[in-house]
């Protein structure tokens, strides 16, 4: 009888739409990206020409710090919003320090997902799963995650320039302290976000532009806002700074101009149960 | 100035000329040490002979690999590539006069390196987007196939009906068990509305219902509906509608679930029927008679049936006979007054009854009456036999006896058995004047079971003195009736419908178990160990064939002496050829029980036969006291029977006790006649347990004072 798709049934996966995770490989000059993905990210250089740098800059705290749990003994690494794993991903920077280390990836763009897991081929330790950040304890349930990850022992959650895509309705703080409550005592939690905090007026044509043009909503949330994300951690020095401020490597490696940094970014660890 | 030190510090200077081009792979350390490589692949580059293009190529692949992209990080290298290499590396490459021209087929290899690796890299990683992307949309498209393939297995396999509706009301698919149920197939329905769904009777309410669904008020609706099939039968579906709502909140579709409840109903609209109909002749059964009485529209007439000598029938014919005159009766019944819309219901046995709604006046129900008696006109046949059989009407109007439905009937059962009084084959109507006093007697009869389990009976007692003395030496129990609602019933009322009725059993042994009960109390408190309870028996009781089991195991589960029990019996109760009943009080005079015969002289006063019963004491009605009743003035001829009486009584060894004395004098005077024992108004009256134990008490004191 009724053996085609039903007029009612969901759509699946839609291509018209810009990804966050292609638009930022299309910044990062990576072509892993769409025409409607490279028109947004256009777009919004338009408004503020050093969008690149800022992504750089992006990519930058997330190799220093993964550089970082390494040596402080992290051999475990959720990456939740990962996107598309283009050069100096955590993967590699963690295997390069310890290669035993094991790396998750989760996003919920089902391409970026696929992507990932044509990069990863081969690689016994890293995998990307789809996933999404909005249901944490799902997602910490989820078998997969089990299987990569073993919630006995300190693990480094990433989610590098991933709260900002979710809006005060998805409740970013509570999935936050969901998370960190069920990890491990001495696990890691790596945030950058982008922030309204230096450069007010940039921060507000961008959200502007993301929520009506690209229809992708960037949330540029105050300092405060960001800070209260590491409430229950032990802050890691030097606190919740610029991107390009946490722990550079050198003075060339600071490739913007300190001050002006759209994104905020700390790490905090988890040294007493939080519930 | 060495060589690898000229090397650093133009891989130095390249790499400051990189600084702020977008390639996040490396710090500027790293990108130092991957510079001087390069360097060294320049200056190898430049030295060969001939010239080796390639190794041009490869540095401008290098820079691409390592994720420096942009335009301008060749314009910066071939900047690069001029005058500060020549002048930098001059050691290395040498500075004959083809440098400047080998340093142009350079740059030509290294921009060709990164055009083309540029060109690579960009067509591989569409290439590994597009496979994401086609990887990431077949998955999706598998993960939906498997979705629906398992929506298709519950939507087809589904014993319950299922159908997708949209806003407007269309049908967009159904399963085969929906299809099944409309009597059609799944394609004929699509695309017609729910209004071809359900029922003419419910479309109203189920457009209404649908209203708020789409309008977002209700998220449900269910309702049960009758469908007409195409092929004329009907099936009764028990639907209910559900609304999926996308992300935003609004209605996709509906999804309605429907249940077959034809057979379901049927089913109970069958126990419905038999549970309310006489399976013998399919008559409504008095369930239902007192459904639609209560029912019933005012006024009402009632006819009350009651076939003649049934009882002969069955008896003498067998069952069968019985069974079937009944079916015969019934259908004639049901014939002859249903069509003037009246109800026939069988209530038990051979009795039947009409309900007459919206009466006008007791003649009808005459009339209907006469009609049902019109019935009996013809015999009945029955194996070859003619029975003629009668039945006798009671006839009731609520214009007579008020609309409450108990009532009627009990007035019609009365007045049927009026009918039934004046001889068979006859009706009668109710007669409010004599039909009061029945109704009476029939509610007292009625409430005596409830009224026995609810504790509205109660013992007075009255002494029994010794003449000698006037020493109370025992009480007799009499019975009291605190009825909720027609207050304190004197004996003389409800005893005479205890007996006719046969609960009389139940109330003699209530009485024996309260009196035995009260003399066990007295015994343990006064310690007066010949003080006895006298408790009235009647003929019924003395007939059960449990009597005396009952007595001897009331003393004994009371613990109280045999001798403390006295029973008082009517001279007509032992009188007659009733052999058990001599058994009996042999049986309990043998256990120590004192008999006594009460209300001597009122009937043959057969001392005779008293003599030969084991009786002990003979009690003298007060009707043969009642010429005294007056001072002193004797009857004569009364006053011989009771001193011939007591006289009589001791020649038997029996005792006296003259009942009802209310006068010094009457008492004087049957002391001089040796009367034994007296009772009445001089004596003291019946009174509660309380006062009874006051007189125990006094007399007690009095006696251990003296």
């Amino acid at each position: 009888m009724v053996a085609t798709r039903p007029s009612w049934a969901p759509e699946g996966v839609d291509m018209e739409v810009p990804s966050p995770a292609r638009m930022y490989d299309a910044l990062l000059g990576g072509s892993h990206n769409f025409e409607v993905d490279r028109r947004a990210a256009a777009g919004a250089s338009r408004l503020v020409p050093d969008l690149p740098k800022v992504a750089l800059s992006n990519r930058a705290f997330l190799r220093r710090s993964v550089r970082f749990l390494a040596d402080m003994g992290i051999r475990q690494f959720l990456d939740i919003g990962s996107g598309i794993p283009t050069v100096g991903n955590a993967h590699e920077v963690a295997q390069r320090a310890a290669p035993e280390s094991r790396v998750l990836y989760v996003d919920i763009d089902p391409v970026a997902v696929a992507h990932s897991e044509a990069i990863l081929a081969g690689n016994e330790r890293a995998s990307a799963i789809e996933g999404d950040l909005r249901s944490p304890s799902e997602l910490l349930a989820d078998p997969r995650v089990r299987s990569a990850i073993d919630l006995g022992k300190p693990v480094g959650l990433l989610l590098v320039a991933v709260l900002h895509l979710l809006p005060d309705a998805d409740r970013p703080h509570e999935v936050v302290a969901t998370l960190r409550d069920e990890l491990p005592v001495g696990s890691y939690i790596v945030i950058s976000h982008l922030s309204s905090a230096s450069r007010p007026e940039a921060a507000a044509q961008l959200g502007d532009q993301a929520r009506n043009q690209s229809g992708v909503p960037i949330i540029f949330r105050p300092r405060d806002e960001i800070t209260t994300f590491f409430n229950g951690l032990t802050v890691i020095d030097p606190g919740v700074v610029e991107l390009p401020l946490w722990r550079p490597e050198s003075e060339a490696d600071i490739d913007e101009e300190p001050g002006r940094s759209l994104g905020l970014a700390g790490v905090g660890r988890k040294d007493s149960p939080t519930s | 100035m060495t060589a690898a030190h000229s090397v650093e510090r133009f891989a130095g200077r390249w790499a400051a000329s990189l600084k702020g081009a977008v390639a996040p792979a490396m710090t500027r350390a790293e990108l130092d040490v991957f510079l001087r490589g390069l360097t060294e692949q320049l200056t190898e580059a430049m030295r060969a002979e001939p010239f080796r293009p390639e190794l041009g190529r490869a540095v401008g692949k290098a820079l691409i690999d390592a994720h420096y992209r942009d335009a301008s990080v060749l314009n910066r290298t071939l900047a690069m590539l001029g005058e500060e290499f020549v002048t930098e590396l001059g050691d290395v490459i040498g500075d004959g006069a083809d440098v400047m021209n080998r340093v142009a087929k350079l740059h030509g290899a290294v921009a060709e390196g990164f055009a083309i690796e540029l060109r690579n890299t960009v067509l591989a990683e569409q290439e590994t987007t597009q496979r994401a992307a086609l990887a990431a949309a077949r998955a999706a498209e598998e993960r939906r196939r498997a979705s629906e393939a398992r929506f298709q297995a519950v939507f087809a396999g589904a014993a319950v009906g299922i159908g997708v509706v949209d806003l407007t009301g269309t049908v967009l698919e159904v399963n085969d068990a929906m299809a099944g149920m409309l009597g059609r197939m799944p394609d004929e329905i699509k695309g017609r509305t729910i209004a071809e769904v359900i029922g003419p009777e419910n479309i109203g309410q189920a457009y209404a219902e649908f209203g708020k669904l789409v309008g977002g008020e209700i998220d449900q609706f269910r309702l049960e509906t009758a469908h007409l099939r195409p092929d004329g039968r009907v099936t009764r579906i028990d639907l209910s509608m559900t609304a999926v709502r996308n992300r935003s909140g609004t209605p996709d579709f509906f999804i309605g679930v429907a249940v077959d409840v034809t057979e379901r109903r049927r089913l109970q609209n069958r126990l419905w029927h038999e549970s309310r109909h006489d399976s013998l002749t399919g008559l409504p059964n008095r369930t239902l008679f007192f459904e639609r009485l209560e029912a019933a529209e005012q006024p009402i007439g009632l006819c009350y049936l009651d076939l003649d000598g049934f009882k002969n029938i069955n008896d003498s014919l067998g069952h069968d006979a019985g069974d079937y005159v009944l079916r015969v009766v019934a259908n004639r019944l049901r014939k002859s007054v249903e069509p003037d819309g009246c109800t026939v219901a069988r209530m038990a046995g051979d009795e039947f009854v009409v309900l007459i709604e919206r009466c006008g006046s007791p003649d009808r129900v005459a009339r209907e009456a006469e009609k049902m008696l019109a019935v009996f006109g013809r015999s009945v046949e029955f194996d070859g036999e003619q029975l003629s059989v009668t039945g006798s009407i009671g006839v009731v109007h609520s214009a007579l006896v008020g609309a409450d439905p108990g009532r009627l009937m009990r007035a019609a059962d009365v007045t049927l058995y009026q009918a039934k009084a004046h001889g068979s084959g006859r009706w009668e109507r109710y007669d409010p004047a004599r039909g009061e006093r029945e109704l009476t007697r029939h509610s007292l009869a009625t409430a005596m079971p409830a009224a026995l389990a609810h504790n509205e009976f109660l013992l007075h007692y009255q002494p029994l003195v010794a003449l000698a003395d006037s020493s109370v030496r025992g009480f007799e129990a009499l019975v009291r009736w605190d009825h909720p609602r027609l207050g304190r019933v004197s004996p003389g009322e409800f005893i005479p419908v205890a007996e006719e009725t046969g609960n009389i059993n139940a109330l003699g042994q209530w009485v024996l178990e309260q009196g035995c009960l009260q003399a066990r109390r007295w015994f343990d408190e006064f310690g007066i160990d010949d003080l006895y309870v006298s408790v009235n028996v009647a003929a019924t009781q003395l007939r059960q064939p449990t009597f005396v089991a009952d007595v001897l195991g009331t003393l004994d589960q009371v613990g109280l002496p045999a001798t403390c029990l006295q029973l008082e019996l009517t001279e007509s109760a032992v009188a007659g050829d009733t052999q058990g009943a001599l058994l009996a009080l042999r049986e309990l005079a043998a256990a120590g029980v004192r008999l006594a015969i009460d209300d001597f002289g009122t009937g043959y006063s057969n001392l005779a036969h008293l003599g030969r019963l084991p009786v002990h004491q003979l009690k003298i009605d007060r009707s043969l006291l009642a010429s005294s009743r007056r001072g002193e003035v004797v009857d004569p001829a009364h006053d011989k029977i009771v001193a011939a009486t007591i006289s009589l009584a001791h020649s038997l060894g029996l005792d006296v006790l003259a009942e009802g004395v209310e006068t010094t004098p009457q008492a004087d005077r049957l002391r001089l006649l040796q009367c034994d024992g007296a009772q009445g108004m001089l004596f003291g009256g019946p009174v509660p347990v309380g006062e009874a134990a006051e007189i125990l008490a006094r007399q007690t004191n009095r006696a251990n004072s003296a």
